[in-house]
């Protein structure tokens, strides 16, 4: 991942553009209040993602989807009329500077609607801002419930923690026969947490044993008294629900101290880096994720010849999930009739049957949609489709 | 118990990295009594410099092709880093703390904190804010003894961090600059008055510590896996702790108190909760100030008035 290094404020849309072949449109500029606030000729959408830091990877193969998506619509004449320019801040995945990016996009950007973000304990945070600030947003994969429990006006386009949690105690129990299991969680991490306790649950209640339990903080970088623990206990197996960079260091100590079982995790695992980090220690680990572009529908497969075309890279599921949730926002503005917050509020909520990339989206009565999830197993540092599992 | 051994093995090589840091700022508070905050990003951007340097001199090709680093190259990274990091230690003193050796104590240290966040800063700004996988220029070779995994990486740190800590004793004890940074750290008015050249040991003090963090530096990247241009906060701070539990000022202080903030941290990790890794050192700390302000090897210095 080596496109944007700086604190970008929109100005990764020229960059994603210039890389982009053939590609005529305007790049989405400007950062100054004057020339930004919306107007009768467009529509602003915010994205706030983390564009640089150790999840940097989420947030630049989001905004791709997302900027893949409104690029679409906007060759097509845009919507009601107007062109959608999306405006994209850096959360540098910090959730002070993603609660204090909406208030900027809100407040500067004078946005209609938001977008973002991919962790959920930056979604919680965000989430809140725009629910005060009754700006409807729609989360591409933050998974933990309580995303979308913040208010009306909050969304999200992917499957939940309790759902992930299940999928993965599922496959561990039925699929790989494991009867004992550690956990090595994030406890700065809400998603971390929230996952944890959905596997926790689904695998006991399938007859499994938890034999040891231990933590880490976000940003640490040693784990080897964790790994030692585990090492000393029965379990065959680790469930790591945390993100890729932390996820390789773990998978590398695991290898230098000699455990040789398989790690199992979440989507947050799904980046490149994963497998430029963890290089061989982490073949042969499973995680369940939202994609696997190795497994599609033909209009997955269009999707994926689409983004990689554009941007030289084969997308994740974060991109993925990026460009669905910006077509939901899309359609909804459309069949809203106006660009007003609320009018995209109800019309969001009422999506019904749409037909995304990575599945139907129905949003139920708590704004979360029902989706199956993909098990995907690491080889010979890719991804591939292992198994697919229905709610 | 091959867990606990495994335990302070662990403890043990992360405890010689805080050490050798430790090193730059008991040698700097021993002369300027200065509390060099800057410490921590020096070693941070030796870290670096050995990943750039690891790589400019074609890591990725040997590691593609699974052959292992020579040595003689895996030493020039070293030498290199230790050698970035000790002119970047120089231009540190020149620029930042010369002009304001005489104010008060206080601003020096304001400064020092200023120069820490610049680099910091500047490390994102130049390095990408993104967790890097530091190259193997060491091959992992494993042993097992009775259950206790042991790393080549491990053994080197302890190899590399001793032998320096050793370089560092013979030079204080045994060499004309040696002697002249014990005089300084002595009485800074009074060397100056015996014809030593106050400007240049301050200078060397300050290559050398900066070349051992940087030697550091390069030893947590191998045994960490990424580095991150954050990295020099948390373990600068360690290492501080390690230099004031030791005794501030005392080289041998500095080298125990590494060792026992690395034990600390790593079994608290293992069996009190990885939650209160960091929070253990700060614990001791407190603790140090409260009982033994003068460290556990330093020595009582009566204030001159």
């Amino acid at each position: 991942m080596r496109i944007p290094r700086r604190t970008l404020i929109s100005g990764l849309g020229s960059a994603a553009m210039a890389l982009a072949v053939g590609c005529k449109k305007k790049p989405a500029g400007g950062t100054s209040s004057s020339d930004s606030s919306a107007t009768a000729t467009e529509i602003v959408i915010g994205h706030y993602a983390s564009m640089t830091g150790s999840t940097a990877h989420f947030g630049q193969d989001t905004d791709r989807g997302v900027r893949l998506a409104m690029d679409e619509a906007n060759a097509k004449g845009g919507v009601l009329g107007k062109k959608l320019r999306v405006v994209t801040l850096d959360t540098r995945g910090d959730s002070a500077e993603a609660a204090s990016a909406v208030n900027r996009l809100i407040d500067v950007e004078k946005v209609t609607a938001l977008l973002g973000e991919v962790a959920s304990s930056l979604s919680l945070a965000g989430g809140r801002v725009a629910q005060r600030r009754k700006i409807p947003m729609i989360s591409p994969t933050s998974t933990n419930p309580k995303v979308t429990e913040v208010g009306d006006y909050i969304f999200r386009v992917c499957f939940i923690d309790p759902f992930q949690g299940k999928v993965m105690a599922t496959f561990a129990r039925q699929n790989l026969k494991l009867d004992q299991v550690a956990i090595l969680k994030d406890v700065k991490n809400d998603y971390s947490i929230g996952l944890a306790d959905a596997f926790r649950k689904s695998f006991t209640a399938l007859g499994g044993t938890i034999v040891v339990e231990q933590s880490y903080s976000q940003g640490d970088t040693d784990f080897s008294a964790q790994v030692t623990a585990i090492r000393g206990s029965a379990a065959k197996a680790i469930f790591v629900p945390g993100y890729y960079s932390e996820v390789g260091s773990i998978a590398r100590t695991a290898a230098r101290l000699g455990l040789k079982i398989p790690l199992l995790g979440g989507d947050g695992w799904d980046s490149p880096d994963l497998f430029k980090i963890g290089g061989d220690a982490i073949d042969g680990s499973y995680f369940s994720d939202h994609f696997a572009p190795d497994l599609a529908t033909e209009q997955a497969k269009q999707f994926v010849a689409k983004f990689t075309a554009k941007y030289g890279v084969p997308p994740s599921g974060l991109g993925a999930l990026g460009y669905e949730a910006a077509e939901v926002l899309v359609d909804a503005i459309r069949r809203a009739g106006k660009d007003e917050p609320t009018a995209i509020r109800d019309a969001i909520a009422q999506t019904k049957d749409f037909e995304g990339v990575t599945g139907k989206i129905t949003m139920d009565a708590q704004r979360n949609p029902q989706k199956s999830a993909v098990v995907l197993k690491v080889e010979g540092g890719k991804a591939k489709f292992e198994t697919s599992i229905a709610p | 118990m091959t867990q606990f051994l495994q335990q302070i093995i662990n403890g043990l090589s992360l405890g010689s990295i805080y050490a050798l840091i430790a090193l730059g700022y008991t040698m700097v508070y021993g002369i300027l009594k200065l509390i060099n905050f800057a410490h921590g990003e020096v070693f941070m951007v030796g870290a670096y410099t050995g990943l750039h340097a690891a790589s400019a001199l074609g890591i990725d090709a040997y590691e593609a092709s699974g052959r292992s680093f020579p040595l003689y190259l895996a030493l020039l990274v070293l030498v290199v880093a230790m050698a970035a990091a000790a002119t970047l230690g120089m231009l540190i003193e020149f620029l930042a703390y010369r002009p304001v050796r005489t104010a008060p104590r206080l601003t020096p240290l304001i400064t020092a904190i200023g120069v820490s966040l610049f680099l910091q800063n500047a490390g994102m700004l130049v390095f990408s804010p993104n967790p890097q996988r530091y190259p193997a220029i060491l091959r992992e070779v494993r042993f097992e003894l009775f259950g206790v995994i042991v790393t080549n990486i491990k053994l080197t740190i302890f190899g590399v961090a001793l032998a320096l800590m050793l370089s560092l004793h013979l030079l204080v004890q045994k060499t004309w600059t040696g002697r002249a940074m014990r005089a300084l750290s002595f009485n800074i008015d009074a060397a100056k008055l015996m014809g030593i050249d106050t400007n240049r040991v301050i200078r060397s003090t300050f290559a050398i510590g900066s070349a051992l963090a940087a030697a550091g530096g390069i030893l947590f990247g191998l045994d960490q896996i990424t580095i991150t241009p954050l990295m020099g906060v948390l373990t600068g701070l360690k290492a501080f702790v390690a230099a004031v539990l030791g005794g501030i000022g005392s080289i041998p202080g500095a080298v125990v108190g590494g060792l026992l903030i690395g034990l600390a941290e790593q079994l608290t990790a293992g069996y009190l909760s990885p939650a209160y890794r960091d929070a253990i050192t700060f614990v001791i700390l407190i603790g140090i100030l409260l009982l033994k302000p003068e460290g556990l090897l330093g020595v009582v210095r009566v204030e001159k008035v």
